[in-house]
């Protein structure tokens, strides 16, 4: 048997962006021993590719918007599928969650009377967003980093969790191995937090770091938890399309919500063509109310640019396949234009989104201060994910908690941007909290040593195994997603993809990686095949079991929205057999006061 | 398309050399990039460190052609390719394997710094007010992505190795964000004189020069810095001053 090292803590955080500090953060703080495991440094989670900013009705900048307004725009983002309970805890907690950040050192841009400036968004009635220009992502991780440290964690970097363990119906610690050395760790604990992140890299075309390949939320699903809404993945419609190397590197809402218009090959303004019912009421028809708008007349209904997530993208799809797309495939997003309203237009751009010009000037010789910019649609976020309780964020296996983008419910079909950040603010807290009461008030149980024999036989197996290259086997799932489990989904394509999966699945199997354990990335790939693979498979039989176009789930064999598919969420479940079970539930009805405050506001 | 020869630097603590890999080079590409595709063809177990790819997690951190650079901001068509172009770990760190090394040193220094300590709220709910021209400059020093490129270049690092009595580049800006922090109240200073080793700067200006965030460290964070602590403890009149003080008690 190999040898490893053991630790035992209270609480196990598993990923550190946003989340899992801050629910490290929150247990710490509860008096019990953390372990924190970072599967890259620390402070280099996905989270610091956020950008625009983080939701939370502060009002500062309109002093009608309140948590009321905040949960009916989440759920009406979600197009009513999400989890009330989140979406209320969220709308409800989320300004404490930003103002504390201040209080431990975050900046956050400031208005004219010194509080945190708040910017629009798609889907946010009032401006909404605190940044610090276009890297707020940046600014929360190392506010949220640079306070944890000081908080007695232990912190286990570039150390990547294999497996969870079990006894019985509780999750008991996590068998690991660290990549410097590539030896194995044993960790020990009382209660587990998963806070993963999400699977972007599963597709060919995305805005996601190295780190997201879904493994937290297949983590859970082999543990046995349930998995909930996974048909539902976001596709941001602005991505880099030119050059190929940076294609789906994301250009933030931000850029819209500073009066950026999006524009087809013959220069018209077409998101003014196809507004949703859902949202005439609140969309302006007309080019000049859209940009009076942007620049805070509050009397001005929101430019079309600034509709939800799910349907931009499809518009640009749409321009792009009727042969008004820009050269390289995608369409014009313009930020320059505003030369024509503002003086100094392009400082202003400089000032306020600098990381895009920064961008644009290294990486495509573009000045976006004096010409357009091309994008299309990338794979930025996925809505499904563990199913958590609202309030604890416990998953259905005892112990083990989930929360940020792995876990699911708050955002329903589709999430409004800015709404992310929020979400690992609130509920990492809330997560943290409970593991730490969890951990109270269970005993720990002994890992057996024939359950980590069995782990460690599983992680060396690649050394053992070829001639697949594991990386060829990961590129040909990511082409294989984009193409039949993308934007616009169908039937045929769907079971197409799973029969695509299943083969990969054989390949996986002799998937090799050549070198010794120290820093090996096939190594390292190798193992991930298993959780793109489960994270994949899931997402394309959630994704034919729900017969109906919503959110940023589009069937072009079922183009239009279900009443039945309305009242159910899909979840997802690995069976005694091993075989995935796919189920539909159906949704809790809405407390009535909260079904009165979407009333009120529609 | 045009194939193009990389030197790329293989092996550990123990030793190693530069081995030439070819692969081919498309519009837009970055190094990173190349790098990446050495690896899935030839070489599954090259170390590399990575996360963004986007300039904004500071992970790729290397010597390409000798400079310090993050691999995924650094084109390829800015790169002369008729000659190898040589892709080196960082020098100023101990290696772990090809272009992996040991960063942990900067996070340890990192937390022996004073947190942050702000005054008490202004208002009864629990905030401040701050005004935009206030926080520029901290703003300016919170864009690190803490790629440690600055740590690398930096002489008194790379050349002396002083790790243990100087700080480096980027824990000075950072350093500088807290004490320029508008609610901050705590004092840094004997720590930046004492363990923070602020006198071994002679200001050559090479951190600010290879920053890929374009923060002035030198300029704005270490020459303030240096001001403080020079007017705190080296000012012949304000040191009098005080002695008189601490007499009169």
């Amino acid at each position: 048997m190999d040898r490893y090292e053991k630790y035992e803590h209270d609480v196990l955080i598993i990923g550190t962006g946003g989340a899992g500090l801050r629910a490290a953060i929150e247990a710490s703080a509860a008096g019990v021993s953390v372990g924190v495991v970072c599967r890259s440094l620390l402070g280099k989670a996905h989270t610091v590719m956020a950008e625009g900013g983080v939701a939370a009705s502060l009002a500062n900048v309109d002093e009608r918007d309140g948590w009321k307004v905040h949960f009916t725009d989440t759920m009406r983002g979600g197009q009513y599928l999400n989890n009330w309970r989140m979406a209320e805890l969220h709308a409800r907690e989320s300004p404490d969650r930003v103002r504390e950040l201040e209080a431990w050192g975050a900046l956050f841009d400031r208005t004219k009377d010194g509080r945190i400036l708040q910017r629009n968004f798609g889907g946010h009635k009032y401006p909404r967003l605190a940044h610090v220009g276009d890297r707020t992502g940046l600014e929360m991780i190392r506010t949220l980093q640079d306070h944890g440290i000081h908080q007695g964690l232990s912190i286990y970097q570039e150390c990547t969790i294999t497996a969870l363990i079990k006894n019985e119906d509780r999750v008991i610690g996590a068998f690991a191995y660290d990549r410097e050395k590539g030896k194995f760790k044993v960790f020990q604990a009382k209660s587990v937090v998963l806070s993963t992140g999400g699977m972007g890299r599963i597709y060919k075309i995305t805005s996601n770091s190295w780190d997201c390949t879904g493994s937290g939320i297949s983590l859970a699903y082999h543990a046995g938890a349930e998995l909930i809404d996974m048909e539902f993945v976001q596709f941001h419609p602005t991505g880099m399309v030119w050059p190929p190397s940076v294609r789906g590197l994301l250009i933030t809402e931000g850029v819209r919500g500073e009066g950026g218009v999006l524009r087809n090959s013959e220069n018209s303004r077409f998101m003014f063509n196809d507004i949703p019912d859902l949202y005439r009421n609140q969309t302006s028809d007309n080019e000049d109310e859209g940009w009076r708008y942007t620049q805070g007349d509050r009397e001005a209904k929101r430019p079309p640019e600034l509709l939800t997530r799910d349907h931009v993208a499809r518009c640009i799809v749409r321009e792009v396949k009727e042969g008004r797309g820009s050269p390289h495939g995608g369409v014009f997003l313009d930020i320059a234009w505003i030369k024509d309203k503002i003086p100094n237009a392009a400082a202003h751009i400089k000032r306020k989104l600098p990381s895009m010009y920064h961008q644009f000037k290294e990486l495509a010789n573009i000045d976006i201060t004096r010409e357009p910019m091309e994008v299309g649609p990338t794979t930025h976020y996925i809505m499904g994910g563990i199913r958590v309780d609202a309030d604890t964020q416990m998953t259905s296996i005892n112990g083990l908690f989930a929360a940020g983008e792995c876990a699911a419910g708050l955002h329903g079909a589709n999430r409004l941007g800015g709404n992310s950040l929020s979400d690992l603010l609130v509920f990492g807290k809330r997560a943290g909290e409970y593991a730490a009461g969890f951990a109270r008030e269970n005993e720990m149980v002994q890992v057996q040593e024939h359950q980590v024999e069995e782990l460690a036989a599983e992680a060396l197996a690649p050394f053992e195994k070829g001639p697949e290259n594991p990386f060829q086997i990961q590129g040909d799932l990511q082409v294989m997603m984009q193409d039949l489990v993308g934007i616009i989904r169908s039937e045929s394509g769907l079971s197409k993809a799973l029969e695509g999966i299943g083969k990969l699945w054989e390949r996986a199997k002799n998937a090799g990686s050549g070198g010794n354990r120290s820093y090996n990335p096939g190594w390292h790939t190798a193992l991930e095949l298993k959780h793109m693979l489960t994270v994949a498979e899931a997402i394309a039989r959630a994704a034919k079991e729900r017969q109906e176009s919503r959110g940023g789930h589009y069937r072009e064999d079922y183009t239009g929205k279900s009443e039945a598919f309305g009242q159910v969420n899909i979840t997802v479940r690995k069976q005694e057999n091993g075989t995935m079970n796919v189920e539909q539930i159906p949704i809790k009805p809405i407390r009535d006061d909260l079904m009165q405050t979407i009333q009120e506001m529609k | 398309m045009a194939t193009v020869t990389f030197n790329i630097w293989r092996g550990d603590h123990e030793g190693g050399k530069l081995e030439p890999y070819n692969t081919e080079i498309s519009e837009g590409m970055v190094v990173l990039d190349a790098v990446h595709q050495i690896q899935a063809e030839h070489a599954n177990d090259l170390a590399v460190r990575w996360n963004c790819k986007a300039g904004k997690c500071g992970s790729c951190s290397a010597e390409i052609n000798g400079r310090p650079k993050l691999m995924c901001m650094t084109r390829m068509s800015d790169m002369p390719t008729d000659k190898p172009v040589k892709v080196e770990p960082m020098k100023a760190f101990p290696l772990i394997k090809d272009l992996v090394t040991d960063v942990s040193w900067n996070y340890r220094v990192k937390q022996k710094i004073k947190k942050f300590k702000p005054r008490p709220p202004d208002h009864e709910d629990g905030t401040w007010r701050m005004f935009q021209a206030d926080i520029d400059r901290v703003q300016e020093f919170r864009k690190c992505i803490e790629c440690f490129l600055c740590q690398d270049v930096c002489h008194v690092l790379r050349e002396h190795q002083l790790h243990d009595t100087f700080i480096g580049p980027r824990q000075m800006v950072f350093n500088a964000a807290l004490e320029m922090h508008p609610l901050d109240t705590e004092d840094r200073l004997k720590n930046l004189k004492e363990e923070g080793g602020i006198g071994f700067c002679n200001i050559t200006k090479c951190c600010t020069t290879v920053c890929p965030e374009s923060i002035t460290i030198t300029d704005n964070a270490i020459i303030p810095l240096k001001e403080r602590v020079a007017d705190r403890f080296y000012d012949p009149l304000k040191k009098l001053f005080r002695l008189f003080k601490k007499n009169e008690k």
